[in-house]
């Protein structure tokens, strides 16, 4: 009696659980029934961003799928267009210098760093030693700080958590250094033309040298969080491969240049400030995809600690701005006794300097890739007319061919790998 | 320039360039100006050659400028063609910049060089947007920076810092307005001209003045 009982429950249990069991999870047989009805896969059109998480700002990818292959990606841009360009045209060069912390916010010096050479060419002036080694070595800690977010953040896009928690650590200690060197975490305005804007405190030489000691271990922590994870290779290897022509064509620059195959650095092809006087490799890949990228970033992570204790060793005591009123301000024990000196000052912060006519384009290898800037002067003390050219800007426009037939889901990866930060695409 | 005495690289790099515009200028009939300023490398052209010309940059294994790593326009509106399309090349196998201008105005396209760089749209696009400059064969040429709706090329010189509409979220109609706009406070401008040294006749001293310039005899 039991029994009977018992089975015809069970049978009912099952005849129950049939109807609410998903179709993918029956059986075999029935599966492959279902499978070979016809399915009408119809295009349609996706809004990717732009409060996306992993749109890394406020980037709006219009795609086009196919199911779930990107048939087409159009990028709408423009968001955070300030017309950053236009206000520089109104202010005197030294007050221009700022807004460049603010098109790149995540590797400000190294902006800076283009706008000042610029206006140094125009000027014909050039820095003392010790401005230059300091430039040298906070753009590379800019660089590390900037692909410290970049490799973490596109981890965490693709599901790895761990290294963007541990990232935001050395950050913070690298975001110190910018303190203690400039005042500010981030829109730092230390990069002036004629040199930096004061002299580095005492002990932050040594605190640069302890952590550059350290730092190395850091990176062998990430990649062994990353390099040989299986998850992580499955969503990066392969995925957005450029070829060398390509890459060269839609205007490549930077790590997603060299990941394509080009041994191109602009800080050992046309170097600036001391490039010239350290020793680094140049790490270059051969594939092209998500991961070499990668690669190549956590690479020059390692050669910039280099660089880094390199400035620490060569740098003297001396100077770090040019020793000239007309172009940086007199100490300010000075200003208070002599009235030249306050004039000085004075005519500086209201008028700043006149710069002779002329237009120079001036790029440096900031961390993204090319950061140019093409100054055209008047002669007045305002830029007559000051381009931007963002990195971003030509690596997002390559997003379409990129993720041609690839999955949602790499889109990301891609977006994550190309380095893509608003400020600096939409200026 | 301080920079030759203490980089022979670039000292080198300036005699190739310098080779390179004197090229130009005697193979290329279209080429009107080149010449090496502060360094690099600038060539001016006309609109109509300007395709074949960067064509050849492009593709001939003497030059091999392989990228176009920025289109910008600048606006000098005295001119009779008021813009000028810079095209800021670069070749990865020798190592060179080369800067090519063209001039072109309000209405007379210029022809897209989409076709040889992929990447020149979007920059192209950002010229058309912020200037207006036209550019023909191009089938994009949509505005890319501005908001939607928006009239008017911000970076032309006659165009005001403030803009003409501002935009703020009204809450009782629940929408985005756009309004005109209202300064709280003058626009201010500064020109820093000297009386010194800008302003040549004071008020009220202008026969003197002609007098000093020797554009009027005295007596």
């Amino acid at each position: 009696m039991t029994e009977q009982k018992n089975t015809e429950s069970l049978a009912f249990a099952q005849t129950v659980l049939r109807e609410d069991i998903p179709q993918s999870l029956l059986p075999e047989q029935k599966a492959l029934e279902i499978e070979n009805k016809v399915v009408e896969i119809d295009s349609h059109a996706l809004n990717f961003g732009p409060q996306h998480p992993s749109a890394h700002g406020v980037l709006r990818l219009v795609l086009e799928m196919e199911g779930e292959l990107v048939a087409r990606a159009v990028p709408h841009i423009g968001l955070l267009h300030r017309g950053t360009e236009k206000l520089i045209e109104y202010k005197t060069y030294q007050k221009a210098l700022p807004y460049f912390d603010r098109l790149d916010y995540v590797s400000p010096m190294c902006e800076e760093q283009a706008f000042a050479l610029a206006t140094e060419k125009l000027l014909g002036i050039d820095i003392p030693e010790r401005a230059k080694w300091l430039r040298v070595m906070f753009a590379e800690i800019t660089r590390i700080l900037n692909h410290i977010l970049n490799l973490t953040a596109m981890g965490l896009d693709c599901g790895a958590v761990t290294p963007a928690l541990w990232g935001y650590e050395e950050r913070e200690k690298l975001l110190e250094f910018y303190e203690a060197a400039s005042g500010a975490r981030f829109h730092a305005n230390y990069f002036r033309p004629g040199g930096v804007g004061r002299d580095i405190p005492a002990s932050l030489e040594d605190r640069i040298g302890v952590w550059a000691k350290e730092f190395p271990a850091w990176i062998d922590e990430l990649e062994g969080l990353l390099t040989e994870n299986r998850i992580w290779k499955q969503r990066t290897v392969g995925i957005g491969v450029f070829t060398t022509e390509q890459a060269l064509a839609w205007g490549f620059s930077g790590p997603c240049l060299r990941a394509s195959g080009v041994p191109w650095d602009l800080r050992r092809n046309q170097p600036y400030d001391n490039y010239h006087k350290v020793d680094f490799n140049v790490p270059v890949t051969r594939q092209g995809d998500s991961y070499d990228r990668y690669l190549v970033r956590v690479a020059e992570m390692r050669e910039s600690v280099k660089i880094i204790e390199q400035c620490l060793s060569q740098m003297q005591p001396g100077d770090v701005k040019i020793q000239d009123p007309k172009f940086s301000p007199p100490p300010r024990a000075e200003m208070k006794r002599s009235m030249e000196a306050l004039i000085h000052h004075f005519k500086l912060f209201s008028e700043g300097y006149h710069v002779p006519a002329g237009s120079t384009y001036t790029a440096v290898e900031s961390p993204k890739g090319e950061f140019g800037v093409y100054l055209v002067a008047d002669g007045s003390n305002r830029p007559y007319r000051c381009k931007i050219r963002p990195t971003g800007f030509a690596h997002l426009q390559a997003i379409d061919e990129l993720s041609r037939r690839g999955m949602l889901a790499d889109m990301v990866a891609i977006i994550g790998s190309l380095d893509l930060v608003f400020g600096e695409v939409d200026r | 320039m301080a920079d030759i005495s203490v980089n022979p690289r670039q000292a080198r790099l300036e005699g190739q360039l310098c080779s390179l515009a004197f090229t130009f200028l005697a193979s290329q009939p279209h080429v009107f100006y080149a010449a090496v300023e502060k360094g690099e490398l600038v060539v001016r052209t006309t609109r109509d050659h300007l395709v074949p010309f960067l064509t050849l940059l492009r593709d001939d294994p003497r030059y091999r400028f392989e990228q176009l790593m920025d289109l910008c326009g600048v606006d000098f509106p005295a001119r009779a063609e008021r813009f000028e399309v810079v095209y800021n090349l670069l070749s990865v196998t020798y190592n060179r910049r080369i800067r090519v201008v063209v001039c072109t105005d309000e209405y007379s396209a210029v022809p897209s060089v989409h076709h040889l760089w992929p990447c020149a749209t979007w920059w192209e696009r950002e010229c058309y947007d912020l200037f207006g400059v036209l550019f023909s064969g191009q089938p994009d040429l949509r505005r890319i920076l501005t908001d939607n709706g928006f009239e008017g090329h911000p970076l032309r010189k006659d165009f005001p810092l403030t803009g003409y509409e501002e935009v703020r979220y009204d809450a009782e109609r629940r929408q985005v307005v756009k309004e005109p706009v209202s300064l709280t406070q003058d626009f201010r401008d500064f020109d820093f001209v000297s009386p010194w040294e800008g302003m040549l006749t004071l008020p009220g001293d202008e026969k003197a003045h002609e007098v000093r310039q020797g554009m009027k005899r005295s007596g």
